[in-house]
């Protein structure tokens, strides 16, 4: 039973941190343009196909993956130069149409380019084995190092947002951007960067998870919701209220996943629990996200 | 917290119809009434002509189309009118959809036969339709702008995921059924052109029951709603309540479209609950025109069609499409029914300018 929760803590702590790189570009995005991204589960699409490409032209995934994080952040850039920065101050129905236009054209040039089925990442050999951690209980060595890049990127970015100047000038953009303009940050670049590194996150948790998952055309569109649900739980704009909800939901949809099933087999031996159970753990989640949006709007971790 | 509501369009924040329609004493005037009879009558002669033409396969194309419009209008009700931008209409067509299946499958077995008839069936789903909106909008309606579409997207998730769990609906891979509604009457759903009829009444129906909505003095306090919620609240209306029920005849009709749908296909699918299918749901309202009588029509045709033309030459057609939406939003016009009424307007004023010249 003990291996059993902490199995399941591990895959809890994994896709709260995976999520919360998704999440992270999501919140600021919203918090300091005020714009809705819907789109940006496509960066994360993105960002798993360009390391699949540079896998394939170096045969290094730890190659490969930063250059993907790279390319996706110029790409993200680029996204931010021509389009996205005309939705800033539109209406969000327009942001939403927009972003939601930009899912169909990413999915189609996506195919294009890979075709329509799965593509799988290869895992680095060296971390193809398990590991044993204490006697009898072994865990994947691959996750683990996601574990640890996710819980790095996390201390880094709030580094970054807190003690460098670049953070300086995202904390005055979000709390008032009219300001922080007269005052004399660039607002305009703050944007283009802040987009260009939520990309960069995003291409992080593909590049990430394409060995254990595959990469596939519209893989963006199930987990953009999710992190959706992160956002509003930590309260939109907030990084540290991302980080807490990203874990939270993490773990409500792992422990979910894996303890209902056998609980409702031995409450409720007449409904199938083997596919109901994980629809009651995804239901628990977006029920989640009503109840904050009721009561506490402005997020459960965000104290402003 | 400041009561503004969030304005449809950028440009012109009352996008809704500001035009004769106050003045205009009929339901129609003189033109529009050509019109929708032209309309009418080129939808009741489609089947003879693909018929003979011997292309029947467009029949069941149309009445696709027909089912869209019947739901985008629905969503133009919310949108368009109350100004309340719903994220989650997937919800109501798909459950509409799901009852109809339901009453399939356990019509003549669990249940009796009857039970399966469109005449139960189809009003069952519009029940089911309006009790969800019934019960989301009693919570949803509580919170406003980006928070509103965001937990409206969270309910349809949860009945996405619903039924996705419900292994006798057959979770994820859907529910096959068995026939199409009965209709008795001496009326055989079966046959494609009889159903192509039959939701062509219900279409034009539904057109008319919403436009005499939009008219009322609900329509009109909706709007005013819409424009300054503050101001409607102070001079004593019950805000929150007009919008619920504006919420539950949108949800009702959504219901009937998803029923329709059913049937169409004779297959019932989660994937009519994905959060996608909001997406498409409002990209044809924004491109056909939010806030404009015809703009459930005109989106619908366009992107359906759009969709049969494109996707007979590319399998890329969602490339186009999506191109379309992005540059119909960054160009900020209200869709095709404002660039209608701007030629209309046009034509008519130059009309009228001619009479002043004699």
């Amino acid at each position: 039973m003990s291996t059993f929760v902490i199995e399941q803590t591990l895959n809890g702590l994994q896709l709260g941190l995976m999520l919360f790189l998704l999440a992270a570009g999501l919140t600021l995005v919203f918090g300091i343009m005020d714009l809705i991204n819907l789109a940006h589960g496509s960066l994360y699409m993105l960002g798993g196909f360009l390391t699949v490409v540079f896998m394939k032209l170096t045969g290094n995934f730890a190659l490969a993956l930063p250059l993907g994080i790279i390319g996706t952040g110029i790409i993200g850039a680029l996204l931010e130069m021509s389009l996205l920065r005309r939705l800033y101050g539109r209406s969000h129905l327009s942001q939403v149409l927009a972003t939601f236009g930009l899912i169909l054209v990413s999915n189609d040039v996506i195919r294009f380019f890979f075709g329509p089925s799965a593509v799988m990442l290869e895992m680095p050999a060296a971390l193809s084995q398990p590991l044993t951690l204490a006697n009898g209980f072994s865990y994947s060595s691959y996750r683990l190092v996601v574990i640890a890049a996710g819980i790095i990127t996390a201390i880094l970015l709030s580094l970054l947002i807190n003690r460098t100047r670049f953070g300086m000038w995202i904390r005055a953009g979000a709390s008032d951007r009219e300001t922080a303009q007269a005052m004399g940050v660039n607002i305009k670049l703050v944007f283009t960067l802040v987009f260009a590194l939520g990309a960069m996150l995003c291409a992080l948790a593909g590049g990430l998870l394409g060995p254990l998952f595959s990469v596939q055309m519209g893989m963006g569109e199930s987990i953009i919701i999710l992190a959706f649900v992160v956002v509003v739980i930590g309260g939109m704009g907030s990084i540290k209220g991302a980080f807490l909800g990203a874990i939270a939901i993490g773990f409500l949809d792992t422990f979910g996943r894996s303890v209902l099933p056998s609980v409702m087999r031995t409450h409720f031996p007449s409904l199938s629990a083997d596919t109901m159970a994980p629809a009651i753990a995804a239901m628990l989640t977006y029920a989640l996200m009503i109840a904050v949006l009721i009561w506490r709007p402005q997020g459960l971790f965000k104290t402003a | 917290m400041m009561q503004t509501s969030e304005s449809l369009s950028d440009k012109a924040p009352s996008a809704a119809p500001k035009t004769p329609e106050f003045r205009a004493t009929g339901l129609l005037t003189g033109a529009q009434w050509t019109a929708a009879l032209i309309a009418i009558a080129a939808a009741i002669l489609f089947p003879v002509a693909a018929t003979a033409l011997d292309q029947s396969f467009y029949i069941g194309f149309a009445t696709r189309i027909m089912i869209y419009v019947i739901v985008v209008s629905s969503l133009n009700l919310l949108v368009g009118y109350a100004g309340l931008v719903s994220f989650g209409h997937a919800a109501y067509f798909g459950v509409g959809a799901y009852a109809v299946g339901a009453a399939t499958l356990l019509g003549g077995d669990v249940l009796p036969k009857w039970v399966a008839s469109a005449w139960v069936a189809w009003p069952f789903a519009m029940l089911v339709g309006a009790v969800l909106a019934a019960a989301v909008g009693a919570l949803a309606l509580r919170t406003r702008q980006v928070y509103f579409i965001m937990i409206t997207l969270a309910f349809s998730q949860m009945v996405y995921y619903l039924f996705i769990g419900m292994k006798s609906f057959g979770s994820d891979n859907g529910m096959s059924l068995a026939s199409r509604s009965g209709f008795g009457l001496g009326l055989d759903l079966a046959n494609d052109t009889t159903f192509y009829y039959v939701v062509f009444a219900l279409t034009a129906i539904t057109m008319f029951l919403l436009t005499l909505v939009v008219r009322s003095r609900f329509g009109v306090v909706m709007r005013g709603i819409s424009e300054n919620e503050s101001r409607m609240a102070a001079i004593g209306i019950p805000v929150y309540r007009y919008k619920l029920v504006c919420f539950i005849i949108a949800g009702a009709f959504a219901g009937l479209a998803g029923a329709l749908l059913a049937n169409q296909n004779a297959y019932v699918s989660p994937r009519v609950l994905d959060w996608t299918q909001s997406g498409i749901l409002l990209m044809m309202l924004i491109v056909g025109g939010v806030g404009y009588r015809c703009g459930g029509i005109y989106g619908a045709v366009l992107l359906l069609v759009l969709e049969e033309v494109i996707s007979s030459h590319t399998e890329y057609w969602q490339f186009f499409v999506g191109l379309g939406l992005i540059s119909v939003v960054l160009l900020g016009n209200n869709g095709i029914a404002s660039l209608i009424e701007k030629f209309t307007a046009l034509f008519s004023r130059k009309k009228a300018g001619a009479a002043e010249d004699r």
